[in-house]
This record gives structure tokens, sequence and C-alpha cells, in this order.
């Protein structure tokens, strides 16, 4: 039943893609897809979608790397400092997440505009960073506090530097818990919508969720070329997911009870 | 702790601080400023005045607002509850061991991945009036009978809320589930000899001690859907006649639809607040030694 609900009505969805144009709006619905990469090839040629994976895929990437950067120093400086530091930190960092979008929005929009970064990439990478940072800090704080500060001691004594330490003694260790981080907040920027609209307009330089959200056809609504790009956009994290879901469950569960 | 080890924490955590400053701090500062002026994106000739509380009693008499308030409210309680009960469901399910179990969990994710946008489409392609499957299963060939699901008031509001659930459901599921594996075996094996039946070990094991976890979820859950955004721009861009006319969107209509920054601004400081005494009602609840023993 649970599976059925989970994925019956997306495969019905994407199947559309495979169909050709009379078949998607057949009544009766021909279930079974003819495999025809028209829309594909339409979605691709008439609405150049892979501009748009192409600036999902940057925006996606920068995002995820300057967020795990940051957040790998900044929890490791949290599960070092004394525990109420730490707590008056985290729940700071908590807070910060809780925040709708709406919220921070306009002021954002407005300094992006001041300093020329609407329209850009690292406007759009910026906030992304701002919005994934919390959950990263806490994934990788909760992770490094079970590596015992007596392997760095010993790094230290051996003539390795602070950051040394960190680098070649923890991260290694920590390679689970920064793999999580990695994958939830790819999928954060991969997906998210509201800022995309209202920070780029430029079509040249939109994510996928954005083209997806304002694709229009010359008459109609063109369904096949939008199952095309959905299928394209959604392909990558189904098979995230699939291959790691034991890492995003132990993440998303870290926010709320120890794992 | 050496006081030179101090320095070093406080320099890998500055970077942080500055990002979460710059983009989420001083920006929530800066509405709750900006709601106290009259800016008009385009007319910057009226030089931005100070209008004190205006937008706040303009605010009170917005029937517009009123019923957006509304909709939000019905969206966020139908949505969380109905996510936290059949999340629940789920989770007592998948907490079992058996055959496959690894296969489900990872298909009740699947939707939790999908862009909210694409299962938006999904779904407006679904409820299609004249060739959706949701028409057909319903009434097949009887095309007289074809609800025009997305282009009536009630109907409206329920498609979204469906996709809301279908999307975010295995989310609540997962974290009441890691609620559930914390809770030893051997309380039910005791409860068995003591000749407690199924439903008796779910009232006094289970319940009182995922209490915690669901109320987390809840609180996930009802913060998260307040901010719901992109089914409704997407699905039916807040109509029809307002009946899908969430917060989120009302105040992006306003603030970058209309150039309104300064009522827009009052919206969302309406929001910010909204969210602000949820969150604090159910960290009271969950109570701080279980938040501190998490940390």
């Amino acid at each position: 039943m649970a599976v059925a609900f989970s994925l019956v009505p997306f495969f019905l969805f994407v199947s559309s893609a495979f169909k050709t144009q009379t078949q998607v709006t057949a009544i009766p619905p021909t279930l079974w897809p003819s495999f025809s990469l028209d829309f594909f090839h339409s979605a691709i040629v008439q609405y150049r979608i892979l501009g748009y994976l192409l600036n999902s895929v940057i925006v996606a990437g920068a995002t995820t790397f300057v967020t795990l950067f940051l957040a790998t120093l900044a929890g490791y400086a949290l599960a070092r400092l004394p525990r109420s530091w730490a707590y008056f930190g985290l729940l700071v960092i908590l807070a910060c997440a809780m925040f709708p979008q709406i919220a921070i929005v306009g002021p954002v929009w407005r300094f992006l505009r001041l300093i020329g970064w609407l329209n850009t990439y690292q406007g759009l990478v910026l906030p992304y960073v701002a919005l994934t940072l919390p959950l990263a800090v806490w994934i990788l704080a909760l992770f490094f506090r079970e590596i015992p500060a007596e392997l760095e001691a010993a790094a230290l004594v051996d003539g390795c530097s602070r950051i040394g330490a960190l680098v070649r003694i923890i991260l290694p260790l920590s390679a689970p818990g920064l793999f999580t981080a990695a994958i939830l907040t790819f999928i954060y920027a991969w997906n998210e919508f509201f800022l995309a609209l209202l920070i780029i307009t430029d079509p040249l330089r939109q994510t996928m969720p954005v083209g997806i959200a304002l694709f229009q056809g010359e008459h109609t609504v063109p369904w096949g070329e939008i199952a095309a790009a959905s299928f394209i956009t959604t392909a990558p994290l189904v098979a995230m997911v699939l291959l790691f879901q034991r890492r995003i469950i132990t993440g998303l569960s870290a926010g709320a009870i120890k794992g | 702790m050496i006081h030179a080890d101090r320095k070093f924490y406080l320099a890998l955590l500055a970077p942080t601080i500055l990002v979460l400053l710059v983009f989420i701090a001083a920006p929530i500062a800066q509405s709750v400023v900006l709601s106290f002026h009259r800016i008009i994106v385009g007319l910057p000739q009226l030089q931005n005045p100070f209008i004190g509380i205006e937008n706040y009693q303009e605010l009170l008499h917005d029937s517009v607002a009123r019923h957006s308030f509304l909709v939000t409210f019905v969206f966020v309680s139908v949505t969380t509850f109905c996510e936290v009960f059949l999340g629940l469901l789920l989770a007592l399910l998948i907490n079992h061991r058996f055959p496959g179990r690894g296969s489900l969990r990872a298909c009740v994710l699947v939707p939790w991945a999908i862009p909210t946008v694409v299962s938006a489409q999904m779904w407006r392609f679904l409820f299609n009036d004249s060739y959706g499957l949701i028409n057909y299963t319903l009434f097949g060939n009887e095309v007289s009978q074809y609800v025009a699901w997305l282009a009536k008031p009630g109907t409206a509001l329920f498609t979204i809320i469906l996709a809301d659930v279908w999307k975010t459901t295995s989310f609540a599921a997962l974290l009441i589930l890691a609620g559930l594996q914390i809770i030893p075996d051997e309380l039910y094996e005791a409860a068995r000899v003591d000749g407690a039946g199924i439903w008796r070990r779910f009232r006094h094991i289970t319940w009182p001690l995922i209490r915690p976890a669901l109320l987390i979820a809840l609180l996930f859950r009802t913060i998260d859907a307040f901010r719901v955004f992109d089914l409704a721009f997407v699905m039916t861009q807040g109509g029809p006649a307002d009946a899908t006319n969430v917060l989120q969107l009302y105040g992006y209509k306003k603030m970058f639809v209309e150039g309104w920054m300064g009522y827009g601004s009052a919206i969302s400081v309406g929001v910010f607040i909204i969210i602000l005494i949820l969150a604090v009602i159910y960290v009271r609840m969950v109570g701080r030694r279980v938040l501190e023993a998490n940390l």
C-alpha cells in the first residue's frame, strides 16, 4: 500500500515522457508508453533544458562544496568546545534553520541587487549556503564528537599542526558523516525553488526547478516535455536515495534524536 | 581548556557565523525595519518614508490577508496531522524486521527526494480536468462527470494538501522511526510475558516513549508546512478565488509582483512571529531536558 502510494503517481507521470503527443492526452489513458524519445528531443532542442541542467549542477555543486567546507570547521569547533558553549551554539544554529524564507527574502534580494549579484551564480549559492549550513553543522558536530580527542592529541605530539590533525586524522574517520551532510545539502540546493525564482530571472542562468515550473507551450501545456525534464531532474536524486538510503536516514534523524 | 585553543575554535566558527549573520540574522532584522516604511519597488521617488505601524494596521483590515491566514492554517493543521499520523503507522511498520525492509524504506523515501516543483507538476497532470488519470480512475468514460479539481476552491486546497502529504509523510515517518528504535526490545518481551496484548503494549510502552519523537516530528512539519509555496505557485497560482493563496505566496505577490516591499515585509514579520510562537510552545512541550540530552 505505502509503496504503491509512493511510487505509482510518479511512474504514471514520468511514463508520459516516453509517450507520443496523442498518447499523453488520450482518454482512456494509455498506460504503457511507446518508448518514444520525441519529448526528450524537443525538451532539449526547443526548450534547451540542458542549459538549466548545467546551471543546477553548478549551483548545487558549489553550494555543497562551500557548505561542507564551512560546516566541517564549525562542526569540529562545536564538537570540541565545552558542552555548555556547544549547547548554546547548536541551539542558535537550529533556530536559524527554522525561519521561514519569506522573512529573509526581501532584504536578501535588496542586498544582492545593491552589490549587483542578482542573476549570478554566487548570488544564489551564498543564500543556499546559509540555509543548508545549520543541518550540515549539526550532523557533523554530532559525528565529530564520537571521535576521541586523544587521537588529535597524539597527532599534535607527533608534530602535526591543529589544521593538519583535523585534515589527516579527523576527516578520514568522518567520511560517512561528511557524505551524509553532502547528500542532504546537494538535494536541498538541487530542489530549491523559491529563492531561485526570485534571485535569477535570466533564463540562461535559471536552475531546473524554475525551468520546470515556468514551462510554457505556445498553445497548450507541454506535458510531455515537462515530464521529460522532470525525469532528467529527478533521476539522479532517485538513484541517490536508492543507493544511500541508510546514510540519508541517519542524517535526517540526527537533528531529532541522536542516531 | 587553554586560551589559545578557544581562539582557534572561535576562528573555525567565524565563517559560519558570518554567513548566518549576513544572510539570515541581518535580513530578519531588516525585514522588521522595512515593515515600518512605505517602500514601493519601482517608485524610488517616494523616498521610502517611515510610516510607523501603518502597514500592520492595514494588514489587520486586509481581508485577503485574513483569508490567506485561514487557508494556511487549514493547510498546516490538516497536512501535519495526516503526515504525523500516517508517518507513525509507517514507522511502526518499518520498525519490524521483515525481508525487503530496506527496499521498502528506500521506496517511501523517493517522494521526499523528488523536487517539490516536479511533484506539483505531477499532481497538476494527474488532476487534469479532461485527461487526468484521477478523473479517469473515478469516473471511467463518463466524461460529463469529470471534476475540474484545480478550478474549484474546495477541491483545489485538497489537491495541494494531498500533494504535500504524499511528499513528506516519509520524512515524518523517519523522525518517528528514530524514536522507535531506541526503545529496548526487552520492554516488549517483559510486557508479553506479563500477558499484555498488542494494543496494551502500544498504549503503555510505545506511546509514552515515542511522545518526544512525535512532538519533534510535529514541530518540524508544522514549521515547514508554514513555508508552503512551490505547490501553490505551480498548481494553482493561489487561485481559484484565493482558495490556495497561502501566506508565503501572498507575501511573495505583494513584495515581488506588486512591489510593495514595506507591506510585504509586514506580512513576512507576521509569519515569522507565528512560527516563533509555535516553536516556543513545542519546545516547552518537548521539554528542555530532552533537547539537552540530544545535543
